[in-house]
């Protein structure tokens, strides 16, 4: 498929060729707006990315936030510090603390005081959620800028340079790709844990980025040998704007599903390090600590699960579905598959035609 | 309609489903193939014709529909059951494609893929297999045939590779043969060869040819009948015979006469005299190019000793097959590709050996026109920014100004201004190319290197690219270095041709000197193996390339 994407006009005598009719459909189109098409068609991409952003300010706007001198006061009635008193009437088996919230419809739908119910001390456990799915988002972002950053930057270098450079860092990516992971983390987060969650983020960004980094340089080095890049040369670009300018947009495509993938699983990692005790540590909170903290009571009071759980499983869910979307709507050779509705809703045009 | 015909097609049409709407592609064909017989359909891209190819063995992408019959030996094609189909793809037809490189797995052997396609069809045992593998290796005359069998897809050329799939395809004795432009990646002498070996298997073994093509030449040397495809339609079917020497549809006309041919042209005067010569624009003297050593790759001397200068105004043909380094010449010549020895000057000054600033210097007097109109585009720039790169970049102009100068740009190259602000990806071969000449000529150089700039296009975009081109010469007398492989071509284009072959100027003169009356024996057999379209012509050419090779 040398040609893909070369598509006619109208009223043009020149235009045509093989793949004239396959490319109907972006006929016209930027390249910005065909991806934006095909991604629009990926279903569950799209109600990921409804999902992940509603997530996302429904979190960030229950507490307040606190920017310095500024306080901007959220909607939720509780915050992490208040110790409202222990609830036990109702309570399935005498235990403490149990949600108030009711969704069956019938009887009596509501949010009770506690929805998510409370911690053995009497915390509101609607805020500490809130407050731990706010500190694993920020994490799942850094993670993705800081690897994203250095993944795209040393491909870039080692791809369109080649040579020696190109070996020097890739030996560094052998290197670090050897390295466990999981432990260096662990050690690192026994380290960062007192200096706050921000610094484990940044931690492992830093380590999570050769995957993407062999995957930029993948990209440059194929990009690098087309005749565009030539034509710049000849036409007196210099190095950086080859780089930035000729090679760097055509292979956007690639990085930003790679650090989609990066991301969701940048939330993962962050969970079970704090499993183990080895990320965010007490008194801030993130959803995996949360987990971890309530793992003696899980037959008793099982909602001490379900509600980080929940927004675990939906955050990494959604990044991965918005991946998958991205992923398909770069790549040309997706094309729609026929259904039988098409089928039928074809059939029923030409009929109206007649 | 014959029972005899191997191949009978009646009211076969192709849809496909894009965006909500039926397209169709191919429109009402009808066609009959007996055996023994070879049919051509031509037409350019986007006429439907490898669309048929693929759809007569239900081979095409899922959003296609079919409707009307094929049969194959009498046998219903269409929308028959996969068992069925399985049975007569490879055995009863056989498919022999553009690209053998993409067509041969690269991780099998061919024996092992021939043997493979024996073993599907018939009850062999695996030695029974291998000697009929290397009776076809044989057949088609792949050297060392008993070596060849144990080798790789990449060990192979391009010919052999070609080769390696006919053999494949015949493994099975197919009544049918589907060859859907069989020849189209390779060399004009290989391709001649290729053309000789189908024929002669195909009164061998009584084979039908279903021949798609559109390489006019090509069809005068084999086809008995004809039919020509204009955007799905059959516009006319006929003999050879009816077809080149009576053509009735204005389409055919049309496309018979954008095929160059050799020897067509009239005499073109050089811009200068023989004896008053100016100063060259380009003068490459001695040049050896070198690819260094990579890994255990030992180093590959691409060009050597090769001497040649490009006077102002005129435009030199460098000709050669492919791996004769007329490309690596193009891209040294304006900076590229380092220089091991020699020397090239442009306009006087000496790139060999120049660092960057001296080079971009020196490139404000060039342009380039690259060969693939695919990748020569930055697909994420509009084609105005493309165009107006290199007037950026030299600080001629930025804003409105830039923007005029481009508008005046797309209005030299014949394409709408409004284009400024499209993409690549929206523009047919023909329309880049001629984007690529805008931006190659945005400079206004002294000297342009074309690529094989219409290697891609198809004829009548062609024909439309050549004049264009010409004209623009002439308007700004800039000189030229036209790299083709198509005779034809330079014969069209150029004042004076010069002729590689193994990284060696073998015979450089006046264009009519080289194609009328050339020394070389190179030379000779490259001109010899030119198809001519025109059948009568074409035999007897093929009667004196083979008494050539004895």
């Amino acid at each position: 498929m040398k040609l893909f994407g070369r598509k006619t006009s109208e009223g043009e005598l020149l235009a045509g060729g093989e793949n004239a009719i396959a490319n109907k459909e972006v006929e016209g189109l930027s390249q910005g707006q065909i991806v934006r098409r095909r991604f629009f068609r990926h279903r569950a991409a799209v109600i990921a990315l409804v999902t992940l952003t509603s997530i996302i300010v429904f979190v960030l706007s229950a507490l307040d936030t606190k920017m310095g001198p500024i306080r901007i006061p959220g909607w939720w009635k509780w915050g992490v510090e208040d110790i409202p008193e222990l609830r036990f009437e109702d309570c399935p088996g005498g235990t403490t603390g149990c949600p108030t919230l009711s969704i069956n419809p019938n009887s009596h739908f509501g949010f009770g005081t506690h929805p998510f119910g409370q911690d053995d001390i009497g915390r509101d456990y609607f805020a500490l959620v809130m407050n731990g799915a706010r500190r694993s988002l920020m994490i799942m972002f850094v993670i993705g800028i800081v690897s994203g950053f250095i993944g795209v930057v040393v491909g870039s270098i080692s791809g369109f340079y080649g040579k020696k450079i190109d070996s020097v860092l890739m030996r560094l990516v052998d290197f670090l790709q050897t390295v466990p992971t999981i432990i260096i983390a662990a050690v690192i987060g026994k380290a960062a844990g007192k200096v706050g969650p921000l610094y484990l983020a940044l931690f492992l960004g830093i380590l999570g980025w050769t995957g993407l980094a062999r995957l930029v340089r993948a990209q440059f080095l194929s990009l690098r040998e087309m005749e565009f890049v030539d034509a710049a040369r000849v036409a007196g670009a210099s190095n950086l704007r080859i780089a930035f300018k000729h090679i760097l947009p055509n292979a956007v495509g690639q990085i930003i599903v790679s650090i989609t993938l990066i991301m969701a699983g940048a939330i993962l990692t962050e969970t079970a390090l704090s499993y183990l005790g080895f990320g965010v540590v007490p008194p801030d909170v993130s959803l995996g600590l949360l987990i971890s903290q309530y793992e003696s009571a899980f037959t008793t009071r099982p909602w001490l699960f379900w509600w980080p759980g929940f927004f675990i499983i939906s955050i990494a869910l959604c990044v991965n579905f918005i991946g998958d979307g991205l992923r398909d709507a770069f790549d040309p050779r997706q094309r729609r598959r026929i259904t039988k509705k098409d089928r039928l809703q074809a059939k029923l045009q030409v009929k109206a035609g007649e | 309609m014959t029972e005899k015909n191997v191949l009978q097609i009646s009211d076969f049409n192709v849809d496909f489903w894009v965006d909500g709407v039926w397209y169709p592609a191919v429109i009402d064909m009808n066609l009959g193939l007996a055996a023994g017989k070879v049919t051509a359909i031509v037409g350019e891209s986007g006429s439907g014709k490898s669309t048929t190819a693929l759809g007569l063995m239900s081979l095409l992408a899922s959003n296609a529909r079919m409707q009307g019959s094929v049969l194959v030996k009498g046998e219903e094609m269409l929308n028959a059951k996969s068992s069925v189909l399985r049975q007569f793809r490879g055995k009863e037809v056989a498919y022999i494609f553009q690209e053998p490189m993409t067509a041969l797995n690269p991780l099998f052997t061919i024996g092992y893929q021939i043997i493979e396609t024996l073993r599907n069809h018939f009850d062999m045992g695996p030695k029974e297999a291998e000697a009929r593998a290397l009776e076809l290796i044989t057949m088609v005359d792949i050297p060392d045939p008993a070596g060849s069998i144990n080798k790789y897809p990449h060990q192979l050329s391009g010919g052999q590779r070609q080769r390696a799939m006919i053999a494949q395809a015949l493994a099975c004795d197919p009544a049918l043969l589907v060859a859907d432009e069989p020849t189209t990646a390779l060399d004009v002498t290989v391709q001649a060869e290729i053309l000789d070996l189908m024929r002669g298997l195909k009164d061998k073994l009584n084979s039908a040819i279903l021949l798609i093509t559109h390489d006019m030449g090509v069809v005068a040397d084999m086809a008995d009948e004809i039919l020509v495809m204009k955007d799905g339609i059959t516009v006319e079917k006929g003999t050879a015979d009816q077809i080149f020497n009576k053509p009735q549809h204005p389409y055919t006309k049309q496309l018979l006469g954008a095929v160059p041919k050799l020897g067509s042209t009239k005499k073109r005067a050089l811009p200068y005299k023989e004896d008053a010569k100016p100063d060259p624009v380009l003068k490459l003297s001695d040049v050896t190019i070198e690819y260094p050593k990579r890994g255990r790759q030992p180093a590959f001397t691409a060009v050597k000793n090769f001497s040649l200068e490009i006077y102002p105004g005129e435009i030199v043909g460098l000709v050669g097959e492919s791996g004769s380094g007329k490309t690596t010449v193009g891209r040294a010549s304006i900076g590229l590709l380092p220089v091991k020895e020699g020397s090239i000057q442009i306009v006087g000054k000496e790139i060999a050996g120049a660092d960057q600033k001296q080079l971009s210097a020196i490139r404000r007097h060039t342009g380039i026109v690259f060969q693939d109109p695919a990748s020569s585009l930055n697909p994420r720039l509009p084609i105005g920014e493309s165009i107006g790169e290199p007037l950026l970049l030299a600080g001629i102009a930025k804003g409105a100004e830039l923007a005029h100068m481009v508008e005046e740009l797309l209005d030299q190259v014949e394409l709408p201004r409004s284009y400024r602000n499209r993409y690549p990806h929206e523009l047919s071969g023909g329309q880049r190319q001629r984007v690529g000449i805008a931006r190659a000529l945005a400079l206004t150089p002294d000297l342009l290197i074309a690529d094989e700039p219409t290697s891609a296009l198809d004829v009548s975009v062609q024909a439309r690219f050549l004049d264009l081109l010409q004209e623009l010469q002439v308007k700004l007398n800039f000189a030229c270095l036209f790299i083709s492989h198509d005779l034809a071509v330079v014969d069209i284009l150029c004042h004076r041709i010069a002729v590689m072959q193994n990284g060696l100027l073998v015979e450089e003169g006046d264009r009519d000197q080289i194609l009328k009356k050339p020394q070389n024996d190179y030379t000779k057999r490259l001109i010899s193996a030119v198809p001519v379209p025109d059948p009568a012509e074409q035999r007897i050419r093929r009667e004196a390339r083979l008494a050539l090779k004895k």
